[in-house]
Formats: structure tokens, C-alpha cells, sequence
């Protein structure tokens, strides 16, 4: 039995067929394994150098990827924007020839600009896995939540037809969304997305998904529901009034809680912002699998890492 | 498809599956002949035949024996050295929920060819703590090892060139309806495990 993947970098998830989004997936429960052995450790990618290029800030994605590099037995470097020399005028390509020239055998690239992981790719012989490139895709976090929702609803196969899923927060700025809203559909399942009409446009049905601003109708339909962060740090003013009013219609607080299916899984990319895109308590309720997404991350990474990897050898 | 049916045109066959059958319920019988203690006993597959053979040996030590003998999986596609020289192998879970510690592992495989695939699972089962001996049982042995190894169990030797290919068809794991094991003489040349 041997493997289809073909590809030496993931960019994004909606050139993936889903036949090859299976086929990560099934390989990540194989990696998932590997974290409850006593040696957690495994000489798969020994004597290969990875590079974690993070021109945006992320401690999350950073340190999942750096350790599932690390249970691959690559040797792994740590490169953010204040540390590189972009902040002194080096363009991308210039970073990346030298990463280059350092004989990187992969690069984990988190920039602010849509294409970036593709633009690197199509000049350079190292795997490029895209880490979240500005507003464009996000493939592992997409990748752990449908693993997460998999594991969760004890899908086998990773065949969500008959599934409902929503997305609920900023989906015009969200490379989450787009990445989740590819793998998705492309594995059968219905999606709908909810949030105030500025951050979710009816134009986003061309996406083949659901728009609805109305969450309370919303919550009873759905087996699960996915709750993007509100990116207040970046003070979108002008797509919604206030924090609390956000909260007030489209934060999931204990009243809306309620209306949700006993069973419907309650996920959230992190970092969560209590008390407004989600109640502290619901947080922390046994529906909640936030937890869950961030182990099931590694096993993801662990995957896209060894299979990447292996198509460059060939 | 039926096992009239070869999986290459010039393959000649060479295992039925009574013939496997038999060949199974020998090993066993030799499983317990060298093990006197069947308690501390765990057969091992390597993915994906391994793993048949293991819980067919598994199932016949447990009767010939009287004494339970459990079975189990170990992936060897992280642990393999050739990893960037051929296509992926599939990574499937490791399988092993007992103590390795002062138990006798009988590694399972179909076939025995260049001994990396068994050093791969050795270097696999020694994460998982330290078993007291391990043995090595494989359904066909075709010569050309390229390492120190030496099956323990062999269900039958089979002289091969390098440009030999041999076939192990498994209904559990290749979607035909029998079992059987071909040769084909006309494949090229190889230069790691079938």
C-alpha cells in the first residue's frame, strides 16, 4: 500500500482534492498515536532541517509546528519578523534564498499577504507549508478542526455528508474560515456562516455555503459550531459598533448555549476572548473540544510534515 | 478475481490457500515448541500482510496452546532509512497495549527479503520499552538480505533473482476472494522489499 500524495508543499486547502484531504487526515490519527507512547518520538524526518518563518506574530501554530518537528526528529529554527532581516529592508525572495542557501529542507511560512506560501513555493526546492497567509488560508488549522470534528462525531473515513456546520464571527478577514470552508465541502458537509453582515456578505455564498445573520434560528440546526476570534486588536471599528454589542447578538453566552443539541460540538481556533465571541463557562463545558483541536494540531502538523516531506525525496 | 486469476500475466503460483493454511498451523506448532512459557507471548504484524499473518498465528497458538496469546501492530513507515528513495509506505497506528518488558515479541511479515523492513520494526519496538527476546516469523523468505537477519519462522523458502517479484495476495487486505502467494520472473529489478 503505498501513498498518492504527491505534493511537496501544502499552500491551501482548495487545490486538495478530497481524496488527498482523506488521506492527511487518516495519516494524522496513524501520527496521534505517537503522542500517548511513552517515547514521544519518532526518526522519521531525522537529519532534516526545518525553518519557522513567522513574519506575523503566533506563538500557537509556532510552537504545534516546532514540536511536531521535534517528534519527527527534524532540527528545527526559529525565525520571526523582529528577528529577520525583513524589518531591515530584505524583500521575501531575498529571505528566502538565503533560508535557501542554508540548505532548509522545509519552511513553515506565517506572512501577512494572501500568496505568500505559494509565491515561495513556486521558486524554491524546500517544502513550503503555509502557516496562515494574510486573509487567503489557514490549511493545518482547517485540517485539525476537521480531524477534531472526525474524532468527535466518530466519523469514519472523514465522510461529513449529513453534517451541519457553523461558522460564526469574522469570516471576511478569516483565513480560518476559508480553509475550513474548503475541506468542508469538499468532505460533504453542509456549512453555514453567521455573523454581522459587514464581516459575513451574502457574496460569500458563491463559496458553496449558507450566509444567515440570524444566530438564535441558527443554533438548533447545527451539530457543530465553529467560533472564530474577534480580532479586536486590529480594531475593525467600522464593521461593528462595540464588543458588547458583538457579544450581545452573535457571542455564544449561556441563554443561546441552551438552544444548541445536546451533542453539538463547540470549537474555537483560540486564542479565545472569554466573555465575547464565548461565555467563560461554555468554554470550559464538556461540549467544548478547544482542548482537544490543539493536540489534535500536532498529530495534523506531524502529518503534513512527513507526507510533504517524503514527496520532495521522490 | 480468483486465484486462477494471477496478479501479472507470466506469475506462476505458488501458495493456495490451503497450502497457507498449513503452512500457518506449522508455524504455530513451532511458535509453542520454542516458547515454553505462552503467557509472556505477543505476535506482532508489520502493516498491512504482517498484521494478518500475526492475528492468524495469534488465534492458532491460542488453541494449539490452550493459553490466550494476544496480538498487535507495530508501524515501521516512520522508522524506515530509505523513506526519501521510494513511494510513502501508508503510516497506520501502532498497536501494542501491554508491556513490552519481559515478553517474547514474534515480529509477523509476509515476506523476508533485504531485512530492513524487520531492522525498521526492531528499531519501532524498542520506543516502546525493552522486550526480553524477539523472533521473527515471515510466511515466504526470498533471499537477499542486506542486513544481519535471519528469520526464526520461515513458512517457505523461495530461491529468487533481484529482478523476481513475489506476490502475497491476502483476501483481508487486497480485496481478492482467496489467499495466494505468486512469483513472477519477468518483473525488473528491485532493490528493497516487495
Amino acid at each position: 500500500m503505498t501513498t498518492h500524495w504527491k505534493r511537496k508543499d501544502l499552500t491551501g486547502l482548495a487545490e486538495l482534492s478530497a481524496e488527498e484531504i482523506r488521506h492527511l487526515l487518516s495519516t494524522a490519527t496513524a501520527f496521534k498515536e505517537v503522542g500517548t507512547r511513552q517515547i514521544k518520538k519518532v526518526p522519521a524526518l531525522r537529519g532534516k532541517t526545518l525553518v519557522n518563518f513567522f513574519v506575523e506574530p503566533s506563538t500557537r501554530t509556532r510552537v504545534s509546528f516546532e514540536l511536531a518537528a521535534h517528534r519527527l526528529s527534524a532540527d528545527v529554527v526559529n525565525m520571526t519578523a523582529s528577528s529577520s532581516s525583513l524589518t531591515k529592508g530584505e524583500t521575501l525572495l531575498d529571505t528566502a534564498k538565503n533560508l535557501r542557501a542554508l540548505l532548509a529542507d522545509i519552511i513553515i511560512l506565517r506572512h501577512s499577504s494572501a500568496g505568500a506560501a505559494q509565491f515561495l513555493a513556486e521558486r524554491m526546492d524546500a517544502c513550503i507549508i503555509n502557516a496562515g497567509d494574510g486573509a487567503h488560508e489557514h490549511p493545518t488549522q482547517a485540517l485539525l478542526d476537521t480531524f477534531t470534528i472526525c474524532e468527535a462525531k466518530k466519523l469514519t473515513g472523514a465522510n461529513l455528508k449529513g453534517l451541519h456546520v457553523a461558522i460564526l464571527g469574522d469570516i471576511l478577514f478569516s483565513r480560518v474560515a476559508r480553509s475550513n470552508i474548503h475541506a468542508l465541502t469538499k468532505l460533504g458537509a453542509k456549512v453555514t456562516l453567521c455573523g454581522p453582515p459587514t464581516l459575513v456578505p451574502k457574496e460569500l455564498e458563491s463559496l458553496g455555503v449558507h450566509v444567515t445573520h440570524n444566530l438564535d434560528a441558527l443554533l438548533p440546526e447545527v451539530d457543530v459550531i465553529n467560533l472564530l476570534r474577534i480580532q479586536h486588536e486590529r480594531q475593525r471599528k467600522e464593521y461593528f459598533p462595540s464588543l458588547g454589542e458583538y457579544t450581545s447578538i452573535f457571542g455564544l453566552t449561556k441563554q443561546r448555549a441552551e438552544k444548541l443539541r445536546p451533542d453539538c460540538l463547540i470549537m474555537h481556533p483560540g486564542p479565545i476572548n472569554r466573555g465575547v465571541e464565548i461565555d467563560s463557562d461554555i468554554a470550559d463545558s464538556g461540549r467544548s473540544v478547544i482542548l482537544d483541536q490543539v493536540t489534535n494540531g500536532l498529530a495534523v502538523r506531524m502529518a503534513v510534515l512527513y507526507l510533504c516531506s517524503g514527496a520532495r525525496g521522490n | 478475481m480468483n486465484q486462477t486469476s494471477p496478479p501479472s500475466p507470466t506469475a506462476r503460483l505458488l501458495l493456495d490457500a490451503n497450502a497457507i493454511e498449513r503452512i500457518l498451523h506449522r508455524i504455530a506448532h513451532e511458535i509453542i515448541e520454542r516458547n515454553a512459557d505462552l503467557t509472556g507471548l505477543a505476535i506482532v504484524g508489520i502493516p498491512s500482510r504482517g498484521v494478518v499473518i500475526a492475528s492468524r498465528l495469534a488465534k492458532l497458538v491460542s488453541t494449539f496452546g490452550g493459553t490466550e496469546v494476544t496480538s498487535g501492530v507495530v508501524d515501521i513507515s516512520m522508522h524506515r532509512d530509505d523513506l526519501s528513495r521510494r513511494p510513502l509506505p501508508a503510516v497506520v497506528p501502532t498497536q501494542l497495549p501491554y508491556d513490552l518488558e519481559h515478553r517474547t515479541i514474534i515480529l509477523a511479515d509476509d515476506v523476508a527479503f533485504t531485512g530492513r523492513t524487520c531492522r525498521a520494526a526492531m528499531d519501532a519496538l524498542a520506543d516502546f520499552g525493552r522486550p526480553a527476546r524477539i523472533q521473527y516469523a515471515v510466511l515466504i523468505d526470498r533471499g537477499h538480505r542486506e542486513l544481519p537477519i535471519r528469520a526464526d519462522y520461515v513458512g517457505k523458502n523461495v530461491p529468487t533473482s533481484l529482478g523476481e517479484r513475489v506476490y502475497v495476495r491476502f483476501s483481508a487486505t487486497d480485496n481478492v476472494p482467496v489467499d495466494t502467494v505468486w512469483l513472477d520472473a519477468a518483473h525488473g529489478p528491485m532493490t528493497s522489499a516487495a
